[in-house]
């Protein structure tokens, strides 16, 4: 029993219903949702300690034991991915006082991005999959009033093909849940993973899987099933992107994670290789996307896409190196997905345009802004002392290893090409000479800069730091490699 | 809206009575939940639903006088009670949503069983009623 693991989520609830209360006060909001999310911050670094020292943490809501009731389960894979969202959820706010609006601002805006929060973090923190899926309804939830809110047309038209998509994949999900429940009768993670493992994972079993896998690669942005989201992420204001790239996505990829190596893992030569397959396609298409257009949004948008087919085959190859690359590559892409959706933005909001061909020579008119685009640009390709280097190196590792060769080239090309889809921006844009944009008047990118800035820091350190980092990934990876840790902290007691 | 004068009398007569035993048959869905079929979600909807009839026979400038309040802030007020309840376990070293219950002697009703999940209950009752009152009455103002 430790009631602390429900903190991470329990404060952003709570902040986004005071905050309902607090909408005609626009100061006092901002105040409050900042002031919320540093506590939130501050609450996951210390779970992050907390399971660093003493083990997975786990909390029997209502008291009720582990198979029977709701369990939340920290180890150190969710409690790392917890307080990276902390982080994105306090720079989306700062983020968002000078880009979302007054208008945006009064309409339960900070209320929104809270729930989004309370429920991301909860996805990552529970360890029964029907909570799962109530928390994935939360976010979700909270994200279709985050997308339409605004009520533009291109938001109107987007978040109509969200919520549809979505809606028909929440669908899946629980009839996913309703057969495992009808094949085993728990739906308790690890008591789940007991079961098949008594059982065997019999072809009813592997047939459940995929569909979970497709359920979390619809969420996720897995190859066949990522059409949404170029369009989808492309709709909402800069901050709100932001926030979704972040997060939205990788709450997928977790999922996956966590039941590809803690529920189904005997038939791992089906299943993973599927993934590896699934990976692969993800990969070239996300690619594709990042070069194929001409605007500053729609580049890094499919830059996701490519993040997470190369997170995905980390995490179907299943070999120690690979399942460390992948968590290093997820908490990498968090941040750099961050600050590269908030430096888009900006450049938007300064030049009037997301068309490369209607910007150039903007360095001399926004030098900080143009450079940080560039370490942004060559720590997502994962140039060695940037923080995108040491999970991809660890993920070809693991690839090369179990005799991918192949998909693990793959791999390190597509870093190639994604190096040239953001440089293209970074040349365009600032480089040449100056252009008549359609808005010049703002000269300078007053108060949007510190928080991408804030991120650019972040994955610095995270990338000069790899040392300081690597024990609390290690533990993370451990757990996911070994089930039975897992199994026995929910179970134990 | 409708600037002809309608005769609504048998509705609005017929409304007066029925709203109130609808009311009444929520209040006793909802407190009933604990050991029979009901609780605060169908209690809600039903307390939705009378004032729902109200608003059919009358209009919505009739009826926010009756009720002057804000649904946001009930489903606010809903929600933050269910959390609070929640967290209440905090307090006494015990997980979070926590519940417990116990033998109180109350003037009428004899020795009655109070439990804490009739306050979560609650919570869910005016989330339920001020999501569903706020659903209509935007979809009504709009024209």
């Amino acid at each position: 029993m430790n009631n602390f693991v429900i903190l991470p989520i329990l404060i952003p609830l709570l902040s986004a219903i005071l905050l309902i209360f607090m909408t005609k006060n626009l100061m006092l909001m901002r105040i409050f949702s900042t002031a919320a999310s540093a506590i939130g911050i501050v609450i996951s670094g210390i779970l992050v300690q907390t399971v660093f020292t003493n083990g997975i943490q786990t909390l029997s809501l209502g008291g009720w034991k582990a198979p029977y009731g709701i369990v939340l389960a920290a180890d150190q894979f969710a409690s790392l991915l917890v307080l990276t969202t902390a982080v994105v959820g306090l720079l989306v706010v700062l983020y968002s006082f000078r880009s979302v609006g007054e208008q945006r601002e009064r309409s339960f805006y900070y209320s929104g991005v809270q729930f989004l929060l309370a429920g991301v973090s909860g996805a990552f923190l529970t360890g029964d999959l029907f909570n799962m899926y109530v928390f994935f309804e939360l976010l979700l939830i909270a994200s279709y009033m985050l997308i339409v809110l605004g009520g533009t047309k291109i938001q109107l038209r987007e978040s109509l093909k969200y919520i549809v998509f979505n809606i028909v994949s929440s669908a899946l999900f629980v009839i996913g849940v309703g057969y495992l429940y009808a094949v085993t009768g728990t739906l308790n993670m690890a008591d789940l993973s007991v079961k098949i493992s008594v059982s065997g994972q019999t072809g009813l079993m592997t047939v459940i899987g995929v569909l979970l896998l497709l359920v979390f690669g619809m969420k996720g942005g897995i190859f066949p099933l990522y059409f949404w989201l170029p369009g989808s992420y492309y709709a909402p204001p800069a901050a709100i992107s932001a926030l979704f790239g972040a997060l939205l996505t990788k709450v997928g990829l977790y999922a996956i994670a966590r039941v590809f190596t803690l529920i189904f893992i005997h038939d791992a030569a089906f299943t993973h290789q599927l993934m590896i397959w699934l990976a692969a396609l993800t990969v070239i298409f996300g690619v594709i996307g990042s070069l194929a257009y001409a605007d500053v949004m729609k580049i890094v948008i499919y830059n996701i896409i490519t993040a997470v087919g190369v997170i995905l085959f980390g995490v179907a190859v299943n070999t120690p190196a690979s399942i460390q690359g992948a968590i290093y590559y997820l908490i990498h892409d968090m941040l750099i997905k961050g600050a590269l959706f908030m430096l888009a933005g900006t450049l938007i909001a300064l030049t009037g345009t997301a068309s490369l061909h209607k910007m150039g020579g903007l360095i001399k008119r926004y030098p900080l802004l143009g450079w940080m685009f560039f370490i942004s640009a060559i720590s997502l390709a994962g140039i060695p002392p940037l923080s995108g280097f040491i999970g991809k190196l660890k993920i070809a590792e693991g690839g090369f290893a179990e005799g991918e060769f192949t998909i693990s080239m793959l791999i390190l090309l597509s870093s190639l090409l994604v190096l040239y889809s953001v440089l293209r921006i970074f040349m365009h844009a600032f480089w040449g000479e100056e252009k008549e944009t359609p808005k010049q008047h703002p000269k300078t990118a007053k108060g949007l800069l510190y928080p991408a800035a804030i991120f650019l820091l972040l994955s610095l350190l995270f990338g000069l730091g790899t040392e300081w980092v690597s024990p609390y990934v290690d533990q993370a990876a451990e757990t996911l490699l070994n089930p039975e840790k897992y199994i026995e902290a929910v179970l134990k007691e | 809206m409708n600037e002809q004068k309608t005769n609504d009398l048998i509705l609005q007569t017929v409304t007066k009575l029925v709203s109130f035993i609808i009311l009444l048959f929520s209040f006793y869905l909802f407190f009933s939940g604990h050991n029979a079929p009901g609780g605060g979600f169908v209690g809600g909807l039903i307390t939705s639903a009378s004032i729902v009839l109200l608003l059919l026979a009358y209009d919505l400038k009739t009826v926010r006088a009756i009720l002057p309040v804000n649904f946001i802030y009930v489903a606010g007020a809903g929600l933050l009670l269910a959390v609070l309840t929640g967290a209440g376990s905090f307090v006494f070293g015990a997980p979070f949503l926590s519940h417990t219950f116990g033998h109180f002697h109350l003037p009428i009703f004899g020795d009655t069983e109070l439990a804490t999940a009739t306050i979560f209950d609650l919570g869910v009752y005016l989330v339920v009623v001020g999501i569903t009152m706020t659903i209509i009455q935007t979809i009504g103002e709009e024209e």
